[in-house]
């Protein structure tokens, strides 16, 4: 398992709050029984006019192409469970978020891909977005041993959930490991549990 | 902290173990599991070479992409095909329990699952659909999950989750007529906002609660995530007991007694501590109806889209974003707004109460002939109760179709699909951006009773004056 500690790269934002899930990538999108393309389907709504021609989206902006770091607004990612929306942020390039805040089972699937959601305040965002018009470009790294993002010779604060700075410091984000190497331990609390043997079944 | 809730003693009770990171290990009791984000689970628990422990705590069914329409197989949409003959594999592979559309019991997840008394107290619920919160109604801590997650279910039948803290959200008084279960819940998601919720458990309760029935807590628990809560739950009561009894999956007659003890044990205790409690007042309550993009933006139907100086600063862009999306003006009334389609379904208000509701405004009405008008039931069992009533008569003498259950319009996986910018009056749970299957289709989310008053008008309109 990799640990996750420091991320590098260019940045893109994306304007706006309460980006939902259905934004994010759109649920006709969905019916893909492997996640292998969702990369190709990130915004799309947002980045393509009915008639397929290109918006003006800050992903169809050459100057952002490269990106690897994405900067959001607050609550981003509400909606639905879908872990197609990570996984199409993930699969476009994207290897970490910055933003004021995350949904929470958003930032959970999230932490599934070991890609780190990190929050900022909003004046932090708001600096981002302008030091990014000015230059598209500017390299970014996120740390999460000492809880910043550097850009160029300022250290700006995040934050993180500990359980989750743990997970990524210590490489255990993919949970499977840990929770199979416990088997015994959940037999014993189900066996605990009344309802998960007495209760099951159809009745005569 | 809180203390004593329903939340912290089905957390103890299932906690397997504190893990490294600090998170605990939470035994997950029932899993319920559906085609759309379950496919790529099995495809790496396979890879894995891996089982499936807890067979007889999963329960599958097929809602999202099932057409509602022509159900014969194979379907029109070749995705849709592929999907459902994954999932059909998938529970075959590993015997787990299937309620598919030759069942007799196919429907929605979230209707599914309490129809069938598979939903309990007491239980902790994960699904990979985040309106799992509705199983909360009956007093189980129920939440929705990534596809990883779904994986980790199945392969541990345990989940690795931190700790929620506990609001209380008291609902005293006495509802006035006209306004539902799902006015509530606009309502609450209106004052506490659709990130109000983030890192909390939603404890629903107080004399409103108290009166009502299962289908009308589920319709309040099922929104909790729209308001950032990815638990909402109301502690068990006899309501809730007479709900169950009976039930295919229910305990029988010789396990009643145990099963009572272990469901009383795990309520709220009176002495419990909640980390927040927030009260509010029925009487003065109007039917809401969103006029926006998130289920936050919702007024009274008396009320007009606010204007950039009554809205928040911190949501002026995003009202600004659902102003133009919408194609509304600030200060215009909400009521007398044209809608072109209307929907009446989904995990929110699919339920025979919620037919009734519509039905009761719809009964020898003719549906506005530009709106066409889409009755999904939740569940074939829903659909055959229905039919027992003769309201899909009622629906089809108003001009409504009645169609086959599944999740339809509310997300559009299926054919059922919002054309160009049309607006759509909808019981469903969310008024995002591109949601009903267009790029630019609108949705304004309200009650049954107020969606059924608007397709006989043909714009939104105050049901009270209706009934």
């Amino acid at each position: 398992m990799t640990i996750v500690k420091q991320i590098s790269g260019s940045m893109v934002s994306i304007p706006g709050n309460d980006i939902d899930t259905d934004r994010i990538i759109p649920a006709r999108y969905l019916k893909e029984i492997t996640f292998e393309r969702m990369g190709d389907y990130l915004f799309a709504d947002a980045r393509y006019n009915p008639d397929g021609t290109l918006t003006d989206h800050p992903l169809n902006d050459p100057r952002y192409v490269s990106a690897s770091i994405m900067v959001v607004g607050r609550n981003f990612g509400c909606g639905s469970s879908r872990e197609h929306a990570p996984q199409s942020i993930k699969r476009y390039g994207i290897r970490a978020l910055i933003g004021e805040s995350f949904a929470e089972i958003f930032a959970g699937n999230c932490m599934s891909l070991g890609m780190p959601a990190v929050s900022v305040t909003p004046d932090v965002r708001q600096e981002l977005e302008g030091l990014l018009s000015d230059h598209p470009t500017i390299e970014a790294m996120i740390d999460l041993d000492d809880m910043v993002v550097r850009v160029g010779t300022r250290d700006y604060p995040i934050t993180l959930p500990a359980a989750r700075r743990h997970a990524f410091l210590n490489g255990t984000w993919n949970f499977s490991a840990l929770l199979s190497a416990n088997s015994d331990l959940v037999k014993a609390t189900a066996a605990r549990l009344p309802y998960m043997n007495a209760f099951r079944g159809p009745n005569a | 902290m809180s203390k004593n809730t329903l939340y912290d003693k089905v957390w103890d009770a299932h906690r397997v173990v504190t893990l490294p990171s600090g998170q605990d290990q939470i035994l997950i009791g029932l899993h319920l599991i559906h085609e759309v984000t379950t496919p790529q689970a099995f495809s790496a628990l396979k890879e894995a070479g891996k089982s499936v422990p807890f067979t007889h705590r999963t329960f599958a069914t097929m809602d999202h992409i099932i057409p509602t329409q022509s159900i014969e197989r194979p379907y029109f949409d070749s995705q849709a095909e592929a999907m459902a003959s994954a999932l059909e594999a998938n529970v075959a592979q590993y015997g787990i329990h299937y309620f598919g559309p030759d069942s007799g019991h196919q429907g929605i997840v979230h209707v599914v699952g309490p129809e069938m008394g598979i939903t309990q107290p007491g239980m902790t619920i994960a699904c990979g659909d985040s309106h799992t919160s509705t199983h909360g109604a009956f007093g189980s801590l129920a939440f929705g999950i990534g596809t990883t997650e779904v994986q980790h279910v199945l392969e541990t039948q345990s989940l690795a989750l931190s700790r929620l803290k506990v609001r209380r959200i008291n609902f005293n008084g006495v509802l006035p007529q006209g306004v539902y279960a799902k006015d509530i819940i606009l309502k609450i998601i209106q004052v506490l906002g659709v990130k109000g919720g983030i890192g909390y458990a939603y404890e629903f309760g107080g004399e409103v609660f108290d009166r009502m029935s299962m289908e009308e807590r589920m319709t309040v628990c099922n929104m909790s995530i729209e308001g950032g809560a990815r638990i909402g739950y109301v502690n068990p009561d006899q309501t809730t007991y007479d709900y169950i009894k009976g039930r295919q999956y229910a305990p029988g007659d010789a396990e009643w007694a145990t099963a009572l003890a272990y469901w009383e044990s795990i309520k709220s205790s009176a002495d419990a501590e909640y980390d927040d409690v927030v009260d509010f007042d029925a009487s003065g309550m109007t039917p809401m109806v969103t006029w926006g993009i998130t289920p936050g933006q919702s007024i009274g139907v008396d009320g007009t889209i606010p204007r950039e100086s009554e809205v928040p600063d911190a949501e002026v862009q995003t009202a600004r974003d659902a102003v133009k999306y919408m194609k509304l003006t600030p200060g215009q009334p909400i009521e007398g707004v044209g809608v072109d389609v209307v929907f009446i379904g989904s995990c929110t208000n699919s339920r025979i109460s919620d037919l009734r509701e519509a039905a009761a405004i719809l009964n020898g009405k003719k549906v506005h002939p530009k709106v066409k008008v889409l009755v999904v039931p939740g569940s074939q069992q829903v659909k055959d109760q229905a039919e027992a009533e003769g309201l899909n008569t009622v629906f089809s003498e108003a001009g409504a179709e009645w169609r086959n259950p599944g999740c339809s319009m509310c997300l559009a996986m299926n054919p059922d699909q919002l054309v160009g910018d049309q607006i759509c009056a909808s019981t469903s749970n969310r008024n995002f951006m591109g949601r009903q299957g267009s790029p630019t289709g609108r949705t304004l989310l309200m009650s049954p009773a107020m969606a059924a008053a608007a397709a006989i008008t043909g714009y939104v309109t105050d049901v009270r004056k209706w009934i």
